[in-house]
């Protein structure tokens, strides 16, 4: 049939593609953690030796492995609840009947979102400096002392926290600001004529109906937030004492900077297994409340 | 104004607050004569506002090869997508071929995992294929996309079979019916994946770092980069680089943001 050719001459292009550049290589990826592809392979391929799981053994015995397992956790923890009030603040105001000028709110709430990462986090490592950044003299105006952001180890992955929020807050504000929308006019009312406060409204009616909406956000979010890598990159270099080093970042440092490909490829393996399994764990609870 | 509604502004004009203070100090400081930022109290205004850190950028640096590379790239990574995920959406959504619906599935399921996992074995693609540090593969990760599949069959799957039967019966060839009935139709989220991609492709900085080493190569954000490290006391001029690289996107946004937040709902509330 003329139709099922002509569907195939319009697929295939891009089928081929997908297949060449992204499933070739994630098959191949999980070769490669398998083996001890290093400099000496990348120079011939003869010197490629099987190596079974000891990658993946000799990750686990790494410590700057566990360090970075423990720092993008930190960032997880931290950065995806913060994120999420965050946007939820903005769209909980953006949606109340009082706000005025909500077009322009909403552009500007969005535009961090739309930058360039590289670009801002070059303007926040500014913004965050000891003595002259802009932030610390915003505290310092309630009374907070001087924080050396981002060369004190404490305070340098909260730091990179703070500049995500900003960042990305934006981007789930516009999808909890559409959930909003589909929650029933009626039962804001219902809730106020029981005598319910804003407060008891926020609780009762607002977070159940946004319930989904926030479990899909929280999902992205953290899915996006295990891949830190550009804002250590850029504002820290991965220090001080290796506090921000992150988990891509240590496969960047050992794939592209030390040439162990192998052992890349299983860091980059074991990263997407951590995902996997936490998106799954999201969906069981989830599963879980809504019985 | 109603009662409690100066609550509610208060609290917005915050947030707006957080969300652009950032950018306009940027703008600000890039106008600065240099070291007038690294004092205390930090000035908000230039004192004697000056171009001179553009001219210094510009002059001292590849910047405008990097501001040319970075568009021609976007550009191009923008025409692929739109070419190869274009096609291949409106035919999963409107053309039966055999197991199309298990082949799409099959995609869908490759969303959960992140682009990384692939950046190693395709450098070594790359490097057999010849094309490490070149344009061809900066590019080859963006030809065609899930996400940008996925958002053209969504949309596609609205176009009514009628009109398509209708050109066929009257004897008008697929590719013909595809240029001149499914093209026009599909404009709205062709400005959407455009937006998408050029975005992504301008602001993209692991793949770029990893596939680019010529410094003549350099995208904006890669270049950034490595100038932020170099010159880590210039914070007048690094701004003045940081508006090169934000001010194009930004202008874009604004003048797509309607399109840009229709593809944000489609790939995250229906996904």
């Amino acid at each position: 049939m003329s139709q099922e050719r002509a569907a195939w001459g319009f697929v295939a292009p891009a089928l081929v593609a997908l297949g060449l550049f992204f499933f070739l290589p994630v098959a191949a990826a999980l070769v490669l953690s398998f083996t001890d592809f290093d400099i000496y392979a990348v120079a011939d391929i003869g010197n490629l030796r099987f190596v079974g799981l000891d990658n993946y053994v000799h990750l686990l015995e790494t410590p700057l492995f566990w360090k970075a397992l423990g720092n993008t956790a930190w960032f997880v923890i931290l950065g995806v609840p913060l994120s999420i009030m965050m946007s939820l603040a903005a769209a909980l105001l953006l949606d109340n009947k009082l706000a005025r000028f909500k077009g322009f709110f909403r552009t500007v709430y969005f535009a961090p979102v739309v930058t360039t990462l590289v670009a801002v986090a070059v303007i926040w490592r500014y913004l965050l400096h000891t003595k002259y950044g802009l932030v610390n003299w915003v505290l310092g105006g309630i009374g907070i002392g001087p924080i050396d952001w981002l060369g004190d180890p404490r305070w340098s992955m909260p730091a990179i926290v703070l500049f995500a929020v900003w960042k990305n807050f934006g981007y789930n504000m516009i999808i909890i600001l559409a959930g909003l929308q589909t929650i029933p006019e009626e039962l804001h009312e219902a809730a106020r004529i029981d005598g319910a406060s804003a407060l008891q409204r926020l609780r009762h009616v607002t977070l159940p109906g946004l319930a989904p909406v926030l479990l899909v956000v929280s999902i992205l979010t953290m899915a996006g937030y295990f891949q830190l890598f550009a804002e250590p990159y850029v504002m820290t270099q991965g220090g001080p004492v290796e506090s921000t080093v992150s988990i891509l970042y240590f496969m960047y440092e050992q794939g592209f900077r030390w040439w162990n490909l192998g052992f890349a490829s299983a860091i980059a393996f074991v990263l997407f297994l951590i995902m996997f399994a936490l998106t799954l764990v999201q969906l069981k609870v989830s599963e879980r409340w809504t019985q | 104004m109603k009662r409690g509604g100066l609550p509610v502004q208060i609290g917005l004009w915050l947030i707006a607050l957080f969300a652009m203070a950032p950018l306009l100090w940027m703008v600000s400081v890039s106008f600065m004569t240099p070291g007038e930022a690294s004092s205390f109290p930090p000035p908000l205004l230039p004192a004697h506002p000056t171009t001179a850190n553009f001219v210094e950028l510009f002059a001292s640096t590849d910047m405008a090869r990097y501001l040319v590379n970075s568009l021609t790239l976007a550009t191009l990574a923008t025409l692929l997508s739109l070419t190869f995920n274009v096609m291949a959406g409106y035919a999963f959504a409107k053309l039966r071929f055999r197991g199309r619906d298990r082949l799409f599935r099959f995609l869908l399921t490759a969303l959960v995992i992140p682009a990384q996992v692939a950046m190693i074995p395709l450098f070594l693609i790359c490097k057999s294929l010849g094309i490490v540090n070149s344009f061809a593969g900066v590019l080859v990760p963006s030809i065609a996309t899930v996400f940008g599949i996925f958002l053209v069959r969504q949309y596609a799957l609205s176009i009514p079979d009628e009109m398509l039967e209708a050109a066929r019966i009257d004897g008008a060839s697929e590719g013909r019916i595809f240029r001149s009935i499914v093209l026009p139709t599909l404009k709205p989220i062709l400005a959407t994946l455009a937006t998408f991609s050029f975005l992504g492709s301008w602001s993209d900085f692991l793949w770029p770092l990893i596939i680019l080493n010529d410094s003549q190569k350099q995208t904006l954000p890669v270049a950034l980069a490595n100038l932020s490290r170099e010159h880590v006391q210039d914070v007048e001029l690094m701004m003045a680089g940081s508006v090169v690289t934000l001010v194009p996107v930004l202008l874009l946004f604004l003048a797509l943001q309607r399109y840009y937040i229709a593809g944000l709902m489609a790939g995250s509330v229906k996904g």
